[in-house]
Formats: C-alpha cells, sequence, structure tokens
C-alpha cells in the first residue's frame, strides 16, 4: 500500500530557503497508526536524498498527522532547483510504499 | 491617536501597566481585558475580503497588523532589494488599510515590506503613506524600523565569534565571510521589541523592514504585559508571553488557518490565559483541526517556533470550539534563551541566466526524446568551445523536459510517452554576454537539430520571437545564521517622523 493510499493529503513546503517539511494528513486514527508504522525518518530521507539521521519525524496523534522535516533538495533558487516551493516533492513522498508493519 | 503612544515609552517606569494600569491612558482606556488584534491578510498584495475587514473595523481593534513579505518566493527578491507584487496593487491595498487605521482609530503595522523587508522598500511604503496623508488631509506619526544589515559590520561581529550557524550545511569561518561579502543586500529579522519600541513613539503607522511574521502581531500584546525594551526578556516567559506568541503565529497568515484561507481576514483576542481566533469572512470558520493544524504550516518543527530572544512551546495547547467560526487556545508556553539573537538572510549574485523553451511534437522525436536530448547538450558544449573558446563545463547547462520529468528530475516515478515535450533549455554563466551567446548558438540545434538517421534538418516548434530569453542576474541564499546581540535592537534603526497636514 503505498502512503497516497492512507492519507487524505500529502503536503510539502519549504520551512525557509535551507529545508523541506512534509504534513501527511490521515482521515482516522488507524490509518495513522498504520501510516506511523510504515514510513520511517529513513525511508524518507532516502527518497528525498537526505541523511537518515538528518530527517525528523513528529508523530502528532491529535491531528492525525505524521510529519518529517529534512534538509531540502538543494537550496531554494540555487542553480538545479526545479520547484521554488518545494510543493511538489509530496508526489514522492505519497508514491512510497508503506513499510511491513513492526517499524 | 497622534502623540498619544498606544504603549508606553521603555524608559518610563509607569509604563508597565502590570504596575500601574492608569498610569497609561491607551492601555487603560481598552475595553477588555486583553488585546484584539486585526490581521488583514497573510500578506499585503494578496487581496482581502473588503466585507470582512469592514466587520472588523466595527469590532473596534487595538491595532491592526499585516506582513509583508518572506522568503518564499525566492532568492531575487532580496538579492535585488525589489518586491514580488506590483506596486500600483501594493498602493491600494495600503490605501484601504491606511483607511480602516482612520476608522478605528488604532495604530497600523506592517513588516517586512517588498517581499525582502530591505530598507529601500521601508522608503517606498513610506513614500504610498506620505501621499495617502497628503490626499486626505489627514496627518500621520509613522514609525520605521529598517533591519538592513551592511556586510562590514556583521564581518566585524562574525571575527568576534557572535556569528553562529543553524545547520551542519551552514557555512563557517571563510566560507561565511566570503558570503557576508558577496551578499547583495542582507537583512535581519526584527522581533517584537523593535515594534514596541516603534509604537512607543506614539506612531500611528509603523513601516518595518525585514522582521518575524509573528513579531508585529505578538507586539503589542506583549507591552501590555509589561514585556518592553530592554527589561522584556527576564519577565517574558510564562503563559501569557506563550499566548502572545501562539496567537501570533496562528494569525500571522491571515485566514490560512481558517476553512476559506482566500478571505484573509483573522481576528485574535489574546488575554493573558489563552486566545480566541475568529474568522471574520462569510462561511469562513475557524475549528481546532483548522487552528492546530496550521501551526504545521512551513514550519519545520510543529511544537516549537523559534524567535528572537526566545521560543514558543505549544506542546500542552488545548483547542476548543466556542462558536462556529471560533477557537480558544491556552496552555502555550514561552521560554526565554540565555541570548538573544537575530535571524540574518542574505542573496548573492550566482552568475547570469538565459533561457530558451523548444516544443518537440512530431512523434518519431518524442519517443527518442532522450537521445535528442543528450545529442543537443553534446552540440551546444562543442560549439562553446568551438566558437566561444571557452571550456564548456565553465557554463552551466540544464536541459528539462517538459513532459517528462522537469518538476521532479532524476525523481520522477512514472514514465511514459507524452504528446510533446517542452525541451527548456537553461544557461548560467559568470558574465552576462556569455549566457546570452550560449542561448544564442544553441538556437539553431534547438530549431532543427535531426537524430542521426533522420532527416537532414528537422524544425521544432519555437513559442515566440526571439526564441531566448534574458532572465538577468541569477541570486542565491546564502546565510542561515542567527547573530548574537545585547540589546534587542542592537542592530536596528528605529525612528519616526510626523508626516501629512501639519
Amino acid at each position: 500500500m503505498r502512503v497516497d493510499e492512507i492519507t487524505t493529503r500529502v503536503r510539502a513546503k519549504n520551512a525557509g530557503p535551507f529545508r523541506l517539511t512534509i504534513d501527511c494528513f490521515c482521515a482516522d486514527a488507524a490509518d495513522w497508526r498504520r501510516l506511523r508504522a510504515g514510513l520511517s525518518a529513513a525511508r524518507v530521507g532516502e527518497a528525498l536524498g537526505a541523511a537518515p539521521d538528518a530527517v525528523v519525524r513528529y508523530e502528532l496523534e491529535a491531528l492525525r498527522v505524521i510529519k518529517l522535516s529534512l534538509p531540502r533538495p538543494g537550496v531554494q533558487g540555487a542553480i538545479g532547483d526545479r520547484d521554488q516551493h518545494g510543493a511538489q516533492w509530496a508526489l514522492v513522498i505519497g508514491a512510497l510504499e508503506l513499510a511491513a508493519e513492526e517499524r | 491617536m497622534n502623540g498619544k503612544p498606544i504603549v508606553g515609552s521603555p524608559a518610563d517606569p509607569a509604563a508597565d501597566p502590570a504596575a500601574d494600569p492608569a498610569a497609561n491612558p491607551a492601555v487603560s482606556a481598552s475595553r477588555r481585558a486583553g488585546t484584539r488584534v486585526l490581521v488583514p491578510s497573510g500578506v499585503l498584495g494578496l487581496g482581502f475580503d473588503r466585507c470582512a475587514l469592514a466587520r472588523g473595523v466595527a469590532l473596534s481593534p487595538d491595532i491592526i497588523a499585516i506582513d509583508g513579505g518572506s522568503t518564499d518566493s525566492g532568492p531575487h527578491y532580496l538579492g535585488t532589494a525589489t518586491s514580488k507584487y506590483s506596486q500600483a496593487v501594493i498602493a491600494g491595498e495600503w490605501g484601504e488599510l491606511l483607511d480602516a487605521r482612520h476608522a478605528a482609530g488604532v495604530p497600523l503595522v506592517i513588516g517586512s515590506v517588498g517581499t525582502c523587508g530591505t530598507d529601500n522598500q521601508v522608503d517606498a511604503l513610506l513614500d504610498v503613506t506620505r501621499e495617502w496623508a497628503e490626499r486626505h488631509g489627514q496627518p500621520l506619526r509613522v514609525a520605521t524600523i529598517r533591519s538592513e544589515q551592511q556586510a562590514d559590520a556583521l564581518l566585524a561581529r562574525h571575527a568576534d565569534g557572535a556569528i553562529q550557524g543553524l545547520s551542519a550545511s551552514a557555512a563557517s569561518g571563510e566560507a561565511l565571510r566570503d558570503a557576508l561579502t558577496h551578499c547583495t543586500h542582507i537583512v535581519a529579522l526584527a522581533g517584537a521589541e523593535a515594534f514596541i519600541e516603534a509604537l512607543a513613539t506614539g506612531a500611528d503607522v509603523v513601516i518595518a523592514g525585514r522582521a518575524t511574521d509573528t513579531a508585529l502581531i505578538a507586539a503589542l500584546p506583549l507591552a501590555r504585559l509589561g514585556r518592553d525594551g530592554a527589561g522584556a526578556r527576564a519577565a517574558a516567559a510564562g503563559a501569557a508571553a506563550g499566548a502572545a506568541w501562539h496567537a501570533a503565529k496562528i494569525a500571522e497568515c491571515g485566514a490560512l488557518c481558517s476553512t476559506r484561507p482566500s478571505s484573509g481576514v483573522i481576528l485574535v483576542d489574546i488575554d493573558r490565559e489563552g486566545f480566541s481566533v475568529r474568522a471574520l469572512a462569510d462561511q469562513a470558520r475557524c475549528t481546532p483541526f483548522t487552528v492546530s493544524a496550521h501551526m504545521l504550516y512551513e514550519n519545520a518543527d510543529p511544537q516549537v517556533l523559534v524567535e528572537p530572544g526566545g521560543r514558543l512551546d505549544v506542546t500542552a495547547a488545548r483547542y476548543e470550539a466556542v462558536d462556529d467560526a471560533t477557537v480558544r487556545v491556552t496552555g502555550s508556553v514561552w521560554h526565554d534563551d540565555s541570548r538573544y539573537t537575530l535571524k540574518l538572510e542574505g542573496a548573492r549574485p550566482l552568475g547570469h541566466q538565459c533561457s530558451s523553451l523548444v516544443l518537440v511534437r512530431e512523434p518519431r522525436y518524442v519517443q527518442r526524446i532522450e537521445e535528442w536530448c543528450a545529442l543537443l547538450e553534446l552540440r551546444i558544449r562543442r560549439d562553446i568551445e568551438r566558437h566561444l573558446k571557452r571550456d564548456p563545463d565553465s557554463v552551466t547547462l540544464e536541459i528539462r523536459r517538459i513532459g517528462l520529468d522537469a518538476t521532479l528530475g532524476a525523481l520522477e516515478f512514472e514514465h511514459g510517452t507524452p504528446v510533446e515535450v517542452g525541451i527548456l533549455l537553461i544557461i548560467t554563466a559568470e558574465q552576462a554576454d556569455t549566457a546570452l551567446d550560449v542561448a544564442r548558438l544553441a538556437n539553431p540545434w534547438l530549431l532543427h537539430l535531426p537524430l542521426p538517421d533522420d532527416e537532414a534538418m528537422p524544425s521544432f516548434a519555437f513559442p515566440w520571437s526571439p526564441a531566448e530569453s534574458v532572465r538577468g542576474a541569477l541570486h542565491g541564499f546564502c546565510l542561515d545564521h542567527v547573530v548574537h546581540i545585547a540589546h534587542p535592537t542592537a542592530l536596528l534603526r528605529i525612528d519616526s517622523q510626523d508626516i501629512g497636514p501639519r
């Protein structure tokens, strides 16, 4: 199962020019727990080219959100940057397959 | 209002309303225990719901506060000290907010003017304000906060070890010296103390350069808690300051914390125990979800917000619906940092750019577009060497394939054959004329490059003439640092003046 099959929305956005933050919203507690178990900081780092220990993951149960913050894949506006606001990287995370139940 | 401070001067011991509420007429005259802040929009230039703004004015706010900028549109604006919005739109909206300020009889505050918050953008909005004052025959006291920084002064502070990187990749040592030296513009993000000092001049209008989005909203409620000037930090810990900063963070993007983000207008009531946030447009609602979820937005840490002089922690915050449109928030806490810092932003030139776009619709070429692009790059590089007598590696060539993977590049995960492909060629060179020369020598290849086994001279579609666009100087953000300072307004220049008819 992919991340975008278990979330209502995956949102990526710059958190300043040097960092990217990704919010994965779930519809209910069961989906949120499944996402929490299946989407690690290391997997997100691997998908977007960040070292595993550079990715910070927040489990926000009240909001049913898993949030991931990491160094931006390239500084905003530098040569080679393709997306000034960093929004479309959400699709890369949405397409990730969830890992097996254990974290 | 003109000349009568809404908050006391930092030098005035009677300014602490907690000590003696009657000592400050503007504070004690408030009809509420708390402070009511009207936020017309997330940013000046983006528009707002005019009925909702009028509703907000009728609700007797204590201050009207709006943000004017961000780094989010990229380094060009700080690099060139320009605004992303139309000046006509800015002048029109600012005039409407000056009208609203006049009707409400309260101060109007803006921070990060003109997208990047450089000094010239402060001056530009000051000119708009002066024209409004003359046209309406209204005298106004205007305070300005200038936060642009000179490289020399920061180099001296760097030599003293007062500039600190915020991440492992932030420049240090000689690389930081180099970055500071080469920035075209550097700004420091002013904190709430600067706005408190500006309001204490009795200003009707405060126009600030780069500042934190939250500082301009948090300033008045913090001032009324007695957090003014140099004495602010020692006293500022705790729930009351937490309420002010948290309210500011929720309201700084206007109605983005509501169900109708585009309506703009938000009202926050801030007291010592917490705050209430209300959307003012028709059908706009604030719910515990929309309000608490806003802490996620463009924020790396959803629970801790770092500000000059301290940090807001919302881990224990509680969000309760008061009615359909209003949410009450309590439980957030402010912690003072042991040292006061201002965040720095700087942009430096990275070269000059030209771009060209050609559209490939011929199916034989669409099917073999990767091969064609590889050939295109070889031809351009060969011609840079042959005709410009330059090392091709001295020029950066980017060939982006719109329709295949232009957005995600190597991270693209879906593959198929599109109907057509747009080939976007981006050239970056140290000199502007080199970038243009390369774009021109690439022109015939973009238009006519054949695959080796195809007809001699196919033609593809240029959407315009000339095919190349001169993008001008490219700038890059190069500071991810804070500077330690002894006093919250040490690197800022705060002035006030009376404008309009005497």
